[in-house]
């Protein structure tokens, strides 16, 4: 497995498991689990500095952008507008190109506008970034936004946060059939197994924040998904057997003792 | 001279960019700013007045999915 690795745009990666790096109770347990991953790339929001409260510390004091690939995203974004002034604030605060593009539709259900996604996405990418694209689990949506030049396409399991697993899994794999560039599962995974499932289904990668942050244990959940992942991507490189409607019997069928 | 700070109409003594940064103690923090809507390169911070009324936001990296 040393030589399975994960290309996405111009970066490698060793690890499938792309973490987020929200929820978390202190920047200790961001930092501990985030390490427990072993994952390699980190999303974060780019947000307004509170000038009347700075606090001593911030979150790039723990996850260090030296060591781990900074992915700034756009969640809150409801537009294209702002969604690009985001990534272009974020480019020039880190240099970081790859970034994770998601533009909502609404506060409740946080499933994506894919519209306004395709706005800023053929904007983002004219203006070379190399964008991983959040969007629904929509295989025609799918091929639009790797036609526009994302470098991946974000499919979600289940709305944000829900830890509902697949909603359906059928079409991460046709999305995954029908592309020529990574497929990230994005949203939705809600435990290791759920993980696994999407490597199964040939996933490349899956992104996952708050199944980690959110278990009362963040560090063993984290090792928990970094394990689902490996095994998930290992049995879908195995060729996983046929499933039969009837029995097949482990053991040889002759040479028994009363023949 | 009073801008509009991350949505705060602010007063300021600054009259550069560095200089503001410098007042609110933001010379060590991985930020960036945007002026007017146009996001401005470090290497330029030097040499960006502020005008009155000029809007003015100032972002950094906080934990998210």
């Amino acid at each position: 497995m040393t030589d399975d690795i994960f290309k996405v745009g111009t970066y490698e990666f060793k690890s499938r498991l792309i973490v987020g790096s929200g929820k978390y109770k202190s920047f200790e347990a961001t930092k501990d689990a985030t390490e427990a991953s072993e994952a390699e790339m980190i999303t974060v929001a780019v947000r307004r500095v509170n000038i009347t409260d700075m606090g001593k510390e911030s979150l790039l004091d723990y996850i260090d952008p030296k060591q781990y690939t900074i992915l700034p995203n756009t969640a809150g974004c409801f537009n294209a507008e702002d969604a690009v002034r985001t990534l272009r604030l974020a480019r020039e605060a880190g240099g970081w190109d790859l970034v994770k593009l998601e533009v909502l539709g609404d506060i409740e259900t946080l499933y994506p506008n894919v519209v306004e996604t395709i706005k800023a996405a053929e904007t983002l990418v004219k203006e070379d970034f190399q964008v991983m694209v959040y969007t629904n689990d929509d295989p025609i949506v799918a091929r639009r936004l790797e036609e526009i030049g994302c470098v991946a396409v974000m499919p979600l399991g289940n709305p944000i946060g829900s830890g509902r697993g697949l909603a359906n899994p059928f079409n991460i794999r046709v999305i995954k059939q029908r592309a020529n560039v990574p497929i990230v599962v994005d949203a939705g995974i809600g435990t290791a197994s759920d993980a696994a499932k999407s490597m199964e289904l040939g996933a490349d990668a899956a992104l996952i924040n708050t199944a980690i942050a959110e278990a009362k244990n963040e560090c063993l959940m984290a090792k928990a998904m970094r394990d689902a992942i490996r095994a998930g991507r290992q049995a879908y490189l195995a060729g996983r057997m046929p499933k039969r409607a009837f029995a097949s019997a482990s053991s040889p069928t002759e040479g028994y003792i009363w023949d | 001279m009073h801008i509009l700070l991350n949505g705060e109409t602010t007063a300021t003594t600054a009259e550069t960019l560095s200089q503001l940064v410098i007042e609110l103690s933001l010379e060590k923090r991985m930020i960036a700013i945007e002026r007017n809507l146009e996001v401005v390169p470090k290497s330029e911070y030097d040499n960006t007045r502020l005008c009155e009324n000029d809007r003015i936001e100032l972002v950094h990296m906080i934990g998210g999915g």
